[in-house]
């Protein structure tokens, strides 16, 4: 399909163009070096780094090195903590939100992830759960000799009555070395932040209407995702 | 299926595309049976509103029978339903308030991303209306694929002809709203510029709510003409002063409230298109910015100002001391579509509202080419123009 557009419109549809494949995956899957990570009275992340206020650290203007690379985002999901909480704790649902990752497989007390990487490849990922609060948090990390190195956590805030559930993700990484390395930091550069919003969005209308929207019409004849 | 298909300026074209498919458990097939072209289907004519690609299918109003139901989808086979112009899930905290046009779930994750840095929020899906709101497939077509079934569609009694009913879809609770959104009360004189389909229906329905006089602006002779019959006094604004009119047509006071429905959506939703769209309408035709701030000088103090004219960007030289030295209120938005149309559907079938004298054209979907050039071209008589595929 060849797009006609304004200029200045040019470039949002270009950034709203699907991401890589693997930019998503790493999102939820992952990151290498944890920084110390307070969490406030009321719930909020909050770095304990270099911080004066109270935004949560992805908001930040100011990140240090020591940061590494941080992809956070929130939504307010109009369902029970518990209810989402239980959705997520179950790691073999998370395909069915998050575009990219083909499959999560329970081994024992870790996860194997299976990622859809580019040329019709796949990255395996292995994470432990490092922290577990029932209908309020769950804190994952990779195992050491993992493909790719990561840690994230979700947590579960109920708001005000009749509210619903603030969700927040929060996912730290370092892009490993090596060959898969020089890809992963190639396409980690910009992307990741949208797929995480894009990934809770999708958690969102999933949760709450039981299916995740398209606006397609037909199912494409290639097999790609339309994108 | 045949379908009305985008390709640029001034080019729309009947392509043959693939059948729509039930994709989530909510979705049903509708067949339709009509469809109109609105007013604003003409500013994606005129390619002023941005996240156009070509191929795309057109058209936000259509009706149409029921023909494929997804397991979670509570029509049935065989009913007749007209269909909101908004998509919404029911189910957000949005559409839980009514304020359905809001919804979060009904625009696609990616394409949220084409509003959100504009407005500081993704907007809500809408049918055929460009990837801003979504991309969906419209309603100028044979088929359409309708998501969250449960919550949009009006079933049809069989008394009513389509025509009856068609307007439910968009302009009818779109005028309505409009008249709501003015606050009427009793004695009230309302000022309404601009006598398009959304114009005739807030009219219509300030009337309905009880307004005493209402003052219609416009500059084609047979809108102007339509007006009068639903009971409006007309001002030509190509040979009146409309605010000194208007001073005098209310002793003094001005209009209670005032409702700007225009509704050109020209003016883009980039800066530099804002800026294009605003030297262009200069002239002849009404100018958004002029239209807004023609009607917050005329309106009275204290008074209301309702907005269901769509902007996209920015808005030049906004009389805001005007605005807030008079202690004026504005309210907006895209039409909350399903908040109104079972009472609007009651009114139908008691006879109280008739929409169908907006109808001038009647034509096959075959020909839906030549109606948008008419539509566009030739204002005065193509009031409203009916497809039938
Ligand atoms: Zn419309
Ligand atoms: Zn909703």
């Amino acid at each position: 399909m060849v797009q006609r557009l304004s200029e200045p419109w040019k470039t949002l549809m270009t950034q709203h163009r699907p991401l890589h494949p693997l930019s998503a995956t790493l999102l939820f899957a992952g990151a290498a070096f944890l920084v110390a990570t307070a969490v406030t009275r009321t719930g909020r992340r909050k770095s304990v780094n270099h911080r004066r206020d109270d935004a949560p650290v992805s908001a930040s203007r100011v990140s240090t090195p020591e940061d590494g690379v941080v992809v956070a985002a929130a939504v307010t999901i109009d369902r029970p903590r518990e209810e989402l909480y239980a959705y997520w704790r179950r790691f073999e649902n998370l395909p069915s939100f998050m575009e990219n990752v083909e499959a999560v497989v329970p081994e024992g007390d870790h996860m194997r992830w299976t990622i859809s990487a580019p040329a019709g490849q796949t990255v395996d990922l292995v994470t432990k759960i490092t922290e577990d609060r029932e209908s309020e948090l769950i804190a994952w990390r990779s195992v050491l000799d993992s493909e790719i190195e990561t840690n994230g956590r979700v947590q579960f805030r109920s708001l005000a009555e009749g509210r619903g559930t603030a969700v927040e993700a929060t996912i730290r990484y370092v892009p490993p070395a090596g060959e898969i390395g020089r890809l992963v930091a190639k396409l980690f550069r910009k992307e990741p932040k949208v797929q995480g919003r894009h990934e809770l969005k999708r958690f969102k209308m999933l949760m709450e209407t039981g299916e995740v929207t398209t606006a397609q019409f037909h199912t494409p004849q290639n097999g790609s995702t339309g994108d | 299926m045949r379908a009305l298909t985008w390709h640029g300026k001034h080019d729309v074209r009947i392509d043959t595309v693939p059948d729509p498919e039930i994709l989530n458990p909510r979705d049903a097939i509708i067949k339709v049976t009509s469809t109109a072209i609105c007013g604003s289907d003409l500013h994606l004519y005129d390619a002023v509103i941005p996240g156009m690609m070509a191929g795309d299918i057109l058209g936000h109003e259509f009706m149409g029978e029921v023909v494929e139901t997804g397991p979670k989808s509570t029509l049935q086979k065989g009913q007749r339903v007209v269909v909101p112009f908004t998509i919404s899930c029911g189910q957000c905290f949005f559409c839980k308030k009514q304020q359905y046009s809001a919804c979060d779930n009904s625009n696609p994750a990616e394409t949220q991303d084409l509003t959100e840095p504009l407005y500081g929020h993704a907007i809500g899906g809408l049918f055929g209306y460009s990837h801003l709101t979504g991309g969906y497939a419209g309603g100028q077509a044979e088929y359409v694929r309708v998501p969250y079934s449960d919550v949009g569609p009006i079933i049809v009694p069989e008394e009513l002809d389509d025509e009856q009913v068609l307007f439910l879809s968009d302009i009818l609770p779109t005028g309505w709203m409009a008249a709501e959104n003015a606050q009427i009360e009793p004695g009230d004189t309302v000022a309404v510029w601009g006598c398009g389909p959304v114009g005739l229906f807030a009219i219509q329905s300030a009337l309905a709510m009880g307004a005493e006089q209402v003052i219609a602006i416009d500059h084609y002779p047979h809108r102007l003409d339509l007006a009068r019959g639903l009971g409006a006094e007309g001002l030509d604004y190509t040979q009146t002063k409309v605010g000194e009119a208007l001073l005098e047509m209310t002793g003094g006071i001005g209009p209670d409230a005032v409702i700007d429905a225009v509704g050109m959506e020209a003016h883009g939703f980039a800066p530099d298109n804002v800026l294009d769209v605003v030297k262009q309408k200069v002239g002849m035709v009404f100018d958004r910015g002029h239209v807004l701030r023609e009607a917050i000088l005329a309106c009275r103090k204290g008074g209301r100002v309702s907005m269901p004219g769509v902007y996209g960007g920015y808005l030049d030289k906004f009389p805001l001391g005007a605005f807030m030295q008079k202690g004026l209120q504005l309210r907006t938005g895209q039409t909350h579509v399903q908040r109104y149309t079972d009472n609007l559907m009651k009114e139908i079938r008691k006879g109280k509202i008739d929409t169908t004298f907006l109808i001038s054209h009647r034509l096959p979907l075959a020909d839906a080419p030549t109606a948008y050039k008419n539509f566009h071209e030739r204002q005065n008589e193509w009031t409203k123009v009916v497809l039938r595929p």
